[in-house]
């Protein structure tokens, strides 16, 4: 209502805006972070043994797609700076049906643990002793949380593309695009670490 | 500084030179944690990692290109992240 | 120092905008409007709260059941917590007194996004709603006290979802407003107000944004994790599959603890505001009060296992946590010292804020001693979840954030309102006020001390004495409250018009009319001097 809410554009604020958000994501992985680190070194065994029934394959194809993903809309902002729409379209439709293949890995992975009654709360997973009752329970709620992450990402750089196809996001006014790009790094950043703890330290 | 900044384009084949790194440094993490080195494995593994997010960090979003306060602000945030996890776990290792 | 605004431009109280009435309030961007709204809102909830814990003591003024049973003391203590901590002090001043004065005072038109400033205004109402819905709906209340210590927050048949996730949105409403303020601090201070040029309010807000933006996310995750244990009983803090109820008071102190920041920095920033003013005199130790101010918020992020000293952490952790509790008070009696050098050889104006600020710092130095015997090992194992502890934490959130809350509101409120309030009932409502608080609260040392536990709804034949003098104390700072907010409620109406600047303050505030434009600033004042300049 007030004409200060119209304050001329300032990219500079928009981003810092940005990168503070990404602080409070950063943190808010970090508690499961101390809470996986906690729990590793209480029952290192059982940790060692569960995540050896993780599929590595599976694991190493979602980095794969994500790290492309994230060159994708990295270079969807040089694109959109050289006044190529058509390409950085194209590069932006590219990270949503990477962003979206990941979710149906993710899908079939967890459903190979359903089917093996593996689950937080199941009674089969908690015959097979506390620590893996906690590396399941990590796994679901840090991979869940992280899938969630790019649901939302996936509808803001749907938003973006929206604006781009509109004329509203171009050459001279990109930030939004540029935002929805760091958040789109940082749930790669989180899956960097993810894949590792959960796939690769057996 | 900010402002000659903002329009800097990186060119398209920077984007894929790094991609081809970060791929190169996935599959290079889980060929060696595929050899059981006992605890050098995590150790390999989250230093791998660690590399991958700088590169995530510096190219992908640009903080190379950016004032400075981003950075070091980046690195305080991790910094501050690895004091909690160290001070708690100051409790659990000696207990 | 800047040019005066012409009286022409309407005052944002008198501005018509796209909406009208109501709508006017709860759809406007603008900070000034968006700092009522949570004035109103958190003043609301403060009479709730404060009247859940007056009921309380009434409870307590005899043994065995009075007036509430049991299980109902539990739930009160449990809302009186969550209202008070959550959805009153941390938002408190940086919400209330941060958005009206924080552009104004660095020169700023309006925040950096005003419109996320709403957004977060609407988090809070609906965190709130929550957390009063969790009252009314499912088994019955939550009873966990407002720390929702596992494993009984997941085991206990109270409503505990919907309270928790409305700490949850609460904390999200929090972040914004942190968000915001750092944004605002780093792109829109005006031409000239370098770094040490800028007051030490936005200072403090500066540091608590800091604060809220990179503890609250780790309460968030926490709250989470609580949720998903009662729903899918993933097992994080329950012993019986494996987890360790003691990760859940790390992880809920660690933010909470910085939490304690988040409510007395701000507290601090307007300390250092009045104290000056009412000094006519530049504040002693300008960039020691800064660097404390940061001190601070770095420091109380490392030091939440003082909150755990007696749950069975291990003995290196205990000492490091104890060590670093002691160091944290440094930073803060730097700042005391310096507010008392301020006052050293000053010719003191004594009008009703300063008279909170010398309340605040009484009430914050007793409350700030008490912490260091808390502090160190020994002597807490004695007074650890005792009636001490209750006494020692309202001495230094509701003694020194209320207290400076309420001196912000006495200093401030010509400048928000426009009017003038009557000092003498302010005065006597102080008077009232303080007795009862020292009456109420300092009671409450000696019982803790006796080995009076907190959240027990009866007790023994020889705390009797003890706990009559605290509910007596209770009822007369009920009633001082009450002839305060009456006061300001009332001069509202019959206050004469307050001029510009009424105390002679010398931030920027102080050059815009009573109350400010819409646009605070005809044009942005340009900054060559620093913010107390009284030669």
């Amino acid at each position: 209502m007030i004409s200060t809410a119209e304050i001329h554009r300032d990219d500079e604020t928009s981003k810092t805006g940005m990168w503070l958000f990404l602080f409070t994501e950063m943190l808010l992985f970090g508690g499961l972070f101390i809470v996986y680190s906690v729990y590793r070194y209480r029952n290192p065994v059982a940790f060692h043994f569960a995540a050896q029934e993780l599929s590595v394959v599976i694991g190493t194809i979602n980095t794969i797609i994500l790290l492309v993903s994230s060159a994708t809309i990295a270079m969807s902002i040089t694109a959109i700076q050289k006044k190529n729409k058509k390409l950085a379209l194209l590069l932006l439709g590219v990270t949503i049906l990477l962003g979206l293949a990941f979710l149906v890995n993710k899908y079939f992975e967890w459903g190979e643990h359903f089917k093996e009654h593996i689950y937080p709360g199941s009674s089969v997973l908690a015959l097979r002793g506390q620590g893996d009752v906690l590396f399941y329970g990590l796994y679901f709620f840090m991979t869940g949380l992280h899938a969630l992450h790019i649901i939302i990402g996936l509808v803001f750089i749907i938003v973006i593309a929206t604006s781009i196809l509109r004329d509203k996001i171009d050459s001279e006014n990109h930030v939004l695009l540029e935002n929805s790009g760091l958040y789109w790094h940082l749930v790669d950043l989180i899956w960097i670490f993810l894949f590792p703890l959960f796939y690769l330290i057996t | 500084m900010a402002e000659n900044e903002k329009n800097h384009i990186i060119p398209y084949r920077t984007f894929l030179y790094v991609l081809a790194g970060l791929i190169a440094l996935t599959l290079t993490s889980v060929t060696l944690t595929q050899i059981s080195l006992g605890t050098l494995t995590v150790v390999i593994a989250l230093i791998i990692a660690a590399i991958k997010s700088s590169f995530v960090l510096r190219i992908f979003m640009h903080l190379k290109f950016e004032n400075k306060m981003f950075s070091r602000a980046v690195i305080g945030v991790i910094a501050l992240l690895c004091a909690v996890i160290t001070i708690t776990l100051l409790d659990y290792l000696n207990r | 120092m800047i040019t005066q605004n012409s009286n022409e431009e309407p005052s944002y109280l008198d501005y018509k905008g796209k909406y009208k009435g109501i709508f006017g309030w709860i759809l406007s961007t603008d900070h000034k409007r968006i700092g009522l709204l949570y004035l109103f809102s958190i003043m609301s909830f403060f009479v709730i709260g404060a009247t859940i814990g007056l009921l309380m003591k009434f409870e307590l003024i005899a043994p065995g059941k009075t007036i509430i049973t049991a299980q109902t003391y539990n739930a009160f203590f449990t809302l009186h917590g969550i209202i008070m901590i959550f959805a009153v002090v941390i938002p408190g001043l940086p919400a209330v007194f941060g958005n009206f004065l924080l552009p104004i005072m660095i020169g700023a038109k309006d925040v950096a996004f005003p419109r996320l400033n709403l957004l977060s205004w609407y988090f809070y109402v609906t965190g709130v709603t929550l957390v009063l819905i969790s009252q009314f709906t499912g088994q019955g209340p939550p009873d966990t006290g407002w720390t929702f210590y596992a494993p009984y927050s997941f085991r206990t048949t109270g409503n505990m979802l919907p309270a928790v996730f409305g700490a949850f949105v609460l904390g999200f409403s929090s972040i914004l407003t942190g968000l915001n303020f750092l944004v605002t601090i780093h792109r829109l201070r005006a031409p000239g107000m370098t770094w040490l040029k800028m007051p030490l309010f936005p200072w403090t807000l500066y540091a608590t944004g800091w604060v809220q933006l990179l503890a609250t996310p780790i309460i968030g995750i926490t709250l989470l994790m609580i949720a998903a244990e009662r729903v899918l009983h993933i097992g994080f803090f329950d012993p019986t599959l494996g987890g360790d109820p003691l990760l859940y008071q790390h992880l809920f102190w660690t933010y909470s603890h910085p939490a304690v920041y988040i409510m007395i920095l701000p507290a601090m920033g307007a300390i250092s505001e009045i104290i000056p003013t009412f000094c006519h005199k530049t504040i002693f130790g300008y960039n020691f009060i800064v660097a404390s101010s940061i001190a601070i918020a770095f420091v109380g992020y490392f030091i939440w296992g003082h909150h755990m000293f007696t749950s069975g952490m291990s003995g290196t952790a205990l000492y490091t946590f104890s060590l670093l509790t002691f160091i944290v008070a440094i930073p803060s009696a730097i700042k005391v010292f310096n507010w008392i050098s301020t006052m050293h050889k000053a010719s003191i104006d004594l009008q009703t804020p300063f008279y909170w600020a010398v309340g605040f710092l009484f009430v914050f130095m007793i409350g700030g001693f008490s912490g260091l015997v808390l502090g160190s090992l020994a002597t807490d194992i004695h007074l650890h979840n005792t009636h001490f502890v209750v006494a020692h934490f309202h001495f230094i959130v509701f003694g020194g954030t209320g207290y400076a809350f309420f001196g912000a509101m006495h200093y401030w409120y010509p400048k928000i309102t426009g009017k003038m309030y009557d000092s003498r009932w302010a005065n006597i409502g102080l008077i009232i006020f303080f007795t009862g608080f020292i009456t109420l609260y300092g009671a409450m040392f000696f019982l803790g001390m006796k080995g009076m536990p907190r959240r027990y709804y009866d007790y023994d034949e020889i705390f009797h004495t003890g706990n009559i003098i605290s509910s007596l104390g209770a009822m007369v700072m009920y009633f001082g409250l009450a002839v305060i907010i009456i006061n300001l409620v009332a001069s509202l109406k019959n206050g004469r018009k307050a001029p510009s600047d009424p105390w002679g303050g010398k931030t920027l505030e102080w050059t815009i009319p009573s109350p400010p434009p819409v646009e605070n600033f005809n044009e942005i004042p340009v900054i060559t001097k620093g913010p107390y300049n009284y030669k």
